[in-house]
């Protein structure tokens, strides 16, 4: 569980209109290991990103649980609104302990 | 096996049943305002897009708290919960699920006004996505 989880990579878009919707789109790459599967004959121990937490300068806009049947490189596409700019950050968590953020700044003008 | 209307549909499993309670208690569900966005066949149950829509304002008034999603075959049926807030500028949530076999998926849908809807759909799984 040493390894650091990979990169995420965020897409949406640096400058927006007040109060109109933007897609927000992001993918964490991670096995998402369920504990059922097995390699040469052994489990794969369980290991979910089982959290992602999105958070526009610092309130919570998004809280996800993950469970089993969220796929492997979890992935997932919502729509946001500011009303004035701010920071769009992205927090994921795993359940081996490990953590990582992305964050970009969306102007609104 | 064909889809069945939902008054033929038989029982929901108890294991459904009681992990739809986990979620979101003894509510009673409306159909309406809901839409569960899925593959007719699957051709990889390891990657299956799924989107749900919610006929939803989202004001501080009137917006969607929660969506879950559960597949009713899989070894488990968690798949997940989305907590929204009325920032989420529309009530939709893509994301990828795991299918293990042909089955049903259900969408929850939970309102700031304490209301419940429900939408679900078939999907064929040519490759089961659980064990591989």
């Amino acid at each position: 569980m040493s390894q650091p989880l990979a990169l995420p990579r965020i897409r949406l878009p640096r400058s927006v209109r007040a109060g109109e919707a933007f897609e927000v789109r992001c993918l964490m790459e991670h096995p998402m290991e369920t504990g059922l599967r097995q390699e040469a004959g052994q489990i794969v121990p369980r290991n979910l990103l089982n959290r992602l937490i999105v958070r526009v300068d610092g309130a919570p806009v998004l809280d996800a649980a993950l469970r089993n049947g969220t796929a492997a490189n979890p992935y997932h596409v919502f729509f946001l609104r500011l009303e004035r700019s701010a920071e769009v950050e992205f927090i994921w968590s795993d359940e081996g302990g490990r953590s990582a953020r992305a964050a970009q700044r969306v102007t609104v003008t | 096996m064909a889809a069945l209307p939902v008054s033929a549909r038989a029982e929901e499993a108890p294991e459904i049943t009681a992990a739809i309670r986990d979620l979101v208690g003894h509510a009673r569900a409306t159909v309406d305002g809901i839409a569960l966005r899925l593959p007719t066949t699957a051709e990889n149950g390891g990657q299956v897009p799924v989107t749900v829509v919610v006929d939803s304002p989202q004001t501080a008034a009137l917006h969607v708290t929660a969506i879950h999603i559960l597949a009713t075959r899989n070894p488990t049926p968690g798949v997940a919960s989305f907590r929204l807030t009325p920032a989420i500028a529309r009530a939709e949530v893509q994301t990828r699920i795991r299918l293990a076999e042909h089955q049903r998926v259900i969408a929850l849908a939970v309102m700031s006004d304490g209301s419940l809807r429900r939408a679900e759909g078939e999907v064929r799984v040519a490759v089961g996505g659980c064990l591989t």
